[in-house]
């Protein structure tokens, strides 16, 4: 029986496997540590530098003219805060929507597969296109910058990675979940609601978590709509001040303070997004079923 | 209480394939009914055109009358109307993942807006009971999730689920193929017991399980209903040469 012998696993091969195996597990540790390492570096970085500007007026202060030392940032993390919360608004719903139309109602309809295009293409646009889109779209029309449309415009932003990852994880959703459903007399829109969207919600929070820091972050958009403001906000009508602005304007500045009150500022945005999407992981994991999914 | 079925002229397709023909069939209330057949013959079709499951699929149509009991489920009703009426029962165990045990019991009944907690709490206990599965999972009702149980377990639940909106017909696709010979044997025990209170259509590929549960026995082959008869007469004196072959095992 040579040709069965040539199949059974001999010595060499069974050496030359594990150091394969051995190799790949080497690689792939050091693509990891490839890329937490400069996360990390950055983040130890963002504290050497921030960290001791971070003072009770940083929280508590707006910003003093050029000249003045001290003031702060508050004006800023509640004008971001604001934007945000009013772009999540916007754009998660309109997100989901989106979605759930392209898993359950527009698979192999010409609608369906334009959206997806176009919303494939959103996600590709530059943030400083946005924000000239946004400048045009709704600025030019109010006459003035306002915190309403940089809400409005990071909510664009948004609604592409929002929708296709709602997408992508209702198409996981088994079929025979949905049949089940269907076999109760549940009517589809209920299915819809209580069954694939329920059973898909961890991933659609992810994405609507990777949403939300991607927009949290831009600077270019908010420069063509919210502007940026040295005060408190008073209402979503007018220009407003938004950390990332305030980070930009301070860096570009040739003041060592201001320099401090930057890295500070990008120290507490980093803090923002990850307190937000820690406290909206742990909101939507409370209650979860034993050996559930 | 269970109904009757009465199917004329059904005919049912998959986009351009015509996976049923000409099906005529009566199946009478409170009693079990046995479909066989090899793979491919229609049999799963069939049992989905009579809850209008088949035309779920966006390539699937249907022609002919169903009637279960007095209604012409193709003419005179909705299809979640006639889903309510005639339960069903998958051939893989799906539990809905994301809820409890006890929300998967109660699900057909919470998801189309029935909320009076005392009465769920009765239907969830007597259809677990129904089910056999309330003593094993009594103490966890509401701690864990439906996928959570093991094979069997879940399929009990799946069965308990279908009962908790009181159908008037159960119907089974294959419910124990995926499952062990010790959970295989109490679905049995249970379509057994059932069989007084509704009518049970099983579809089956195991012809001692046919021949165990079954009052009648239907054979299909390539979309076409061969033979209807008693089980006892199916398994001991065929009236066709090809119902014969196939369970005599020449083929299929």
């Amino acid at each position: 029986m040579s040709t069965n012998s040539q199949l059974r696993p001999n010595r060499a091969n069974v050496l030359r496997r594990s150091a394969s195996n051995h190799l790949v597990t080497a690689i792939s540790v050091l693509g990891t540590l490839l890329v937490l390492v400069p996360l990390i570096a950055i983040l130890v970085y963002l504290v050497y530098k921030g960290a001791s500007s971070l003072n009770v007026a940083f929280f508590t202060h707006t910003p003093k003219p050029v000249g003045e030392s001290g003031g702060g940032m508050a004006n800023s993390i509640v004008g971001s805060s604001i934007i945000l919360l009013l772009a999540s608004l916007i754009g998660i719903p309109v997100g989901i929507l989106g979605g759930v139309y392209l898993a359950e109602y527009g698979a192999g309809k010409t609608l369906g597969a334009g959206i997806r295009f176009v919303a494939d293409v959103l996600n590709g646009v530059p943030s400083i296109v946005m924000g000239i889109a946004g400048y045009a779209l709704i600025v030019v029309h109010q006459r003035h910058f306002s915190a309403l449309a940089a809400g409005v415009t990071l909510a664009i932003m948004m609604v592409p990675t929002v929708t296709r990852t709602t997408e992508e994880m209702l198409m996981t959703v088994p079929h025979a979940i949905r049949e089940a459903a269907y076999g109760l007399g549940v009517p589809r829109w209920r299915m819809i609601l209580s069954i694939s969207l329920r059973t898909a919600a961890p991933g659609i929070i992810t994405g609507c978590m990777l949403a939300f820091a991607r927009v949290a972050g831009e600077t270019a958009p908010l420069l063509f709509t919210a502007f940026g403001s040295s005060f408190w906000p008073h209402n979503l009508n007018e220009p407003m001040a938004a950390l990332p602005l305030q980070i930009f304007v301070y860096a570009m500045s040739p003041y060592d303070e201001w320099h401090r009150l930057a890295w500070a500022g990008s120290l507490v945005l980093i803090t923002l997004i990850m307190v937000s999407v820690g406290l909206v992981r742990y909101v939507t994991s409370r209650g979860r079923l034993k050996g559930g999914h | 209480m269970g109904v009757g079925i009465e199917v004329k002229n059904l005919n049912a397709w998959y986009g351009q394939t015509h996976t049923l023909r000409d099906i005529n069939l009566t199946i009478p209330a409170n009693s079990a009914t046995a479909l066989i057949g090899p793979s491919g013959c229609g049999k799963s079709t069939f049992v989905r055109c009579l809850n209008r499951m088949h035309e779920t699929n966006p390539s699937a149509r249907v022609e002919g009358m169903v009637k279960v009991g007095d209604i012409d489920i193709y003419n005179d009703a909705a299809p979640v109307e006639i889903r309510r009426r005639v339960g069903m029962v998958f051939q893989r165990p799906n539990p809905f993942p994301t809820m409890s045990i006890y929300d998967n019991v109660a699900s057909g009944l919470k998801l189309n807006g029935f909320h009076n907690r005392k009465v769920l709490d009765e239907v969830v206990e007597r259809s677990l009971k129904q089910a056999a599965l309330w003593n094993e999972v009594k103490d966890d009702l509401k701690k864990k999730s439906g996928a959570s149980l093991s094979g069997g377990q879940q399929q009990r639940l799946c069965i308990a689920r279908a009962l908790a909106v009181d159908p008037e017909v159960l119907l089974m696709d294959e419910p124990a193929s995926a499952l062990d010979p010790a959970s295989t044997s109490k679905i049995e025990d249970l379509i057994f017991e059932l069989k007084d209170e509704y009518s049970i259509v099983i579809v089956t590929h195991n012809m001692q399980q046919a021949a165990r549960v079954a009052e009648n026995t239907g054979f299909f082959l390539n979309g076409q209903l061969v033979e209807f008869a008693p089980t006892s007469t199916i398994f001991t004196k065929p009236h066709d040469k090809r119902t014969e072959d196939y369970i005599t095992g020449r083929f299929g």
